[in-house]
């Protein structure tokens, strides 16, 4: 093979494996927007969910226990924002912002003074398919929570496109009043997304730690949690294209560390400044279209218009 | 948010501005419930943070006498407070602006990083001398953080772009921004001496374009930052409760139709406002390019995290400038005790977790309050109150 397809292989190898996790993190904010919460605080899952996998997978010596606690803990952070923000009414971007810096500031207390040991879960890597030139390598030799993608998205398209339980929710996004009326508990229905939300941002941060590199650095998602909330407005709140932005953003973080050792200079800031300059694009162009949930970001109260 | 009397009714009979006596509300029902939640919800916050420290193998006696000892203990402790203190309040003075008028600006950590990168660039370039350059760096600061938060404003009058999300992006914009400058010799990087490698950092700005500070080392020093931060906070306490600016704010937060139709020019009076606070925050930009809790030099991780505090100071102070400025004072104490935590073999993290709790603590109980008296007279058959208490959206 040739030098320029080896390394075009390298960086689709690392830019599909930075956009694993943004992907099923991105499964799981897609959801909670579409009922309408504007869910910042999946940073705080992302990061929470990467810190109880390495701390349990190192306690119990089992990295898919670590990647299952790592869910275990986003769903605890799913369950406290939205009771919250949809039980008790506290603002939801006030609720976020605490969360994440209340997670941030805890596993950051919590690495300083613990050690882990190293735990990273098998990597599976598909006979055959794995042989195609320059994209076997990046696709299929992945660890293995990376393939529960192949059941996660279409999962999470029949959860909000085809079933009951979902077009509840798009209602509960769109028109929160009416779904009211109709007798659907809108914001037992909010918090059930971002349980959903949870789970899915914990095991993004899970699969990161415990996937990818192996241990638990300070900060370790790195604002890739706002990368997400970038994906699902650049996708205009459709599945599909929130996972093309993440694609596209992984591959962008990809170049970013894979151009300097390849001797080219470009312009890093650019790189690393993308993901939010497309979703701020995405917005001013396609704002006239009336992509986004109405009812988003709107807190939901009985009895008020 | 502790407003308890249903909006119409504050106005009835009263001169002056209806909104400035929320500034001071009388104690009525569920106001004390609230503070009596209020206390018990600190009581929590200290408590969990306590047995975090106990869990983990601290003293929670020990950090709690490190914390005395770096933020109050002495004139250098306070010194080092005081420096902290200033820009959290000009943060929070500005997010109080925003806020009241319905506002919500989650980007002031970007805001103060362009208003410091503008700051240096009029400082370090300007052939201005004398007190004169200390001048044109603050205001070149206030005007970039008010254009960045302009943009924001700008956005969402023309494309209708939620405020909060372009806010919160666009700091991550900023941050690359100021990371590009500093990067790149042509714009604000430091000149090279000899043939060391350059640091991404702008050369140190002249003594004359420096924030002076009253009293002498080790005495007490006040810097000039602080009297910026606590004249902004009065005036604008002023101004938002006596003023017909302030009004027509308050009311656009409360009720944007109602203050349409009372023939306000409410793209304008919101923009401006949120303009208004992104220059507060690009001011507290300027304070810490230009105060002694630095080097002096634009660097891009200088703002510390201090737009996001500053955010957080606004919501214990529930969107009060004049309560900002003791809240302000207890993050700079957070702040400046958390580095003689480390001493103690308590991580100096264990302060953001405590602000968290404690930023917690503070906002939910009017929000429980109000809640649990909306339920109960909904159970009674009464009419519910029209919710007043989420006016932090």
């Amino acid at each position: 093979m040739s030098v320029i397809a080896d390394n075009v292989s390298t960086i689709l190898s690392s830019g599909v494996r930075l956009t694993v996790p943004l992907a099923l993190a991105a499964c799981g904010e897609y959801l909670a927007e579409r009922a309408g919460t504007m869910n910042i605080s999946v940073e705080a899952m992302m990061l929470g969910g990467a810190f109880g996998s390495i701390a349990v997978a190192s306690a119990t010596g089992s990295a898919t226990t670590g990647l299952v606690a790592g869910v275990l803990i986003g769903i605890v952070i799913g369950f406290v924002h939205g009771n919250l923000s949809h039980r008790m009414e506290i603002n939801t971007f006030v609720v976020g912002l605490v969360l994440n810096a209340l997670v941030l500031g805890l596993t950051s207390y919590l690495i300083t003074i613990s050690t882990f040991d190293s735990h990273q879960v098998a990597q599976v890597s598909v006979p055959w398919l794995r042989d195609i030139p320059l994209i076997g390598q990046p696709l299929f030799v992945e660890r293995w929570p990376a393939y529960l993608l192949l059941v996660i998205i279409p999962l999470t398209w029949w959860l909000v496109e085809r079933s009951r339980w979902g077009l509840e929710l798009r209602a509960v996004g769109e028109q929160p009043q009416a779904a009211d009326v109709t007798g659907i508990r809108v914001n037992h229905r909010r918090r059930q997304a971002l349980l959903w939300c949870g789970a899915l941002a914990g095991l993004g941060g899970a699969y990161l730690a415990v996937g990818e590199v192996g241990i638990f650095n300070q900060n370790m998602t790195a604002g890739r949690g706002y990368i997400v909330i970038a994906a699902v407005i650049f996708g205009a709140w459709r599945l599909g294209r929130t996972l093309l932005g993440c694609l596209l953003f992984g591959l962008a973080d990809a170049m970013r560390l894979a151009l300097p050792a390849l001797g080219l200079t470009v312009n890093s800031q650019l790189l690393v400044v993308a993901p939010y300059l497309l979703a701020l694009l995405a917005m001013l162009i396609f704002a006239t279209r009336n992509r986004e949930p109405r009812a988003l970001a709107q807190p939901f109260q009985r009895g008020s218009a | 948010m502790t407003s308890h009397v249903p909006a119409g009714a504050t106005s009835k009979g009263r001169k002056g501005n209806p909104a400035g006596r929320r500034a001071l509300p009388l104690p009525g029902p569920g106001f004390w419930w609230t503070a009596a939640v209020t206390v018990a919800g600190v009581l929590v916050a200290l408590a969990l943070s306590s047995a975090l420290i106990a869990a983990t193998g601290g003293s929670p006696a020990d950090s709690v006498a490190a914390l005395f000892q770096g933020s109050v203990a002495d004139a250098t402790a306070w010194t080092s407070t005081l420096l902290y203190t200033a820009p959290l309040l000009l943060v929070a003075v500005g997010t109080c602006v925003a806020a009241r008028s319905g506002l919500f600006n989650i980007g002031q950590e970007g805001q103060v990083l362009i208003g410091a990168m503008a700051g240096a660039w009029v400082g370090l370039r300007l052939a201005v001398t004398g007190p004169a350059l200390l001048v044109c760096v603050l205001v070149a600061a206030m005007l970039a953080g008010a254009a960045w938060a302009g943009l924001s404003a700008l956005m969402h009058r023309y494309r209708g772009v939620n405020v909060v999300v372009s806010t919160l992006l666009m700091t991550f914009i900023a941050q690359q921004v100021v990371a590009f400058a500093v990067n790149t010799p042509a714009l604000l990087q430091e000149s090279r001496i000899g043939d060391g490698t350059l640091a991404p950092q702008s050369n140190p700005l002249p003594p004359s374009a420096l924030l002076g500070s009253f009293g002498e080392y080790p005495a007490l020093q006040v810097n000039g930052g602080l009297v910026l931060a606590v004249a902004g906070a009065v005036i604008v306490a002023v101004a938002l409760s006596r003023s017909r600016w302030g009004f027509k704010l308050t009311m656009l937060g409360h009720n944007p139709d109602a203050a349409r139709h009372a023939g306000f020019r409410t793209t304008l009076l919101g923009g401006g406002a949120l303009a208004l606070s992104g220059a507060f925050a690009g001011l507290a930009g300027a304070v810490l390019l230009t105060s002694p809790i630095g080097v002096n030099r634009l660097q891009p991780g200088m703002a510390m995290n201090i737009g996001w505090d500053g955010l957080l100071v606004a919501l214990v102070a529930r969107n009060r400038p004049l309560l900002a400025v003791p809240v302000a004072a207890l993050f700079g104490v957070l702040r400046s005790g958390g580095s003689f935590l480390a001493a103690t073999g308590v991580p100096a993290f264990l302060v953001d977790v405590v602000k968290a709790l404690l930023v917690l603590a503070f906002v939910a109980p009017p929000v429980v309050v109000g809640m649990v008296r909306r339920r109960r007279m909904a159970r009674a058959g009464a009419k519910p109150v029209p919710a007043l208490e989420e006016a932090i959206a």
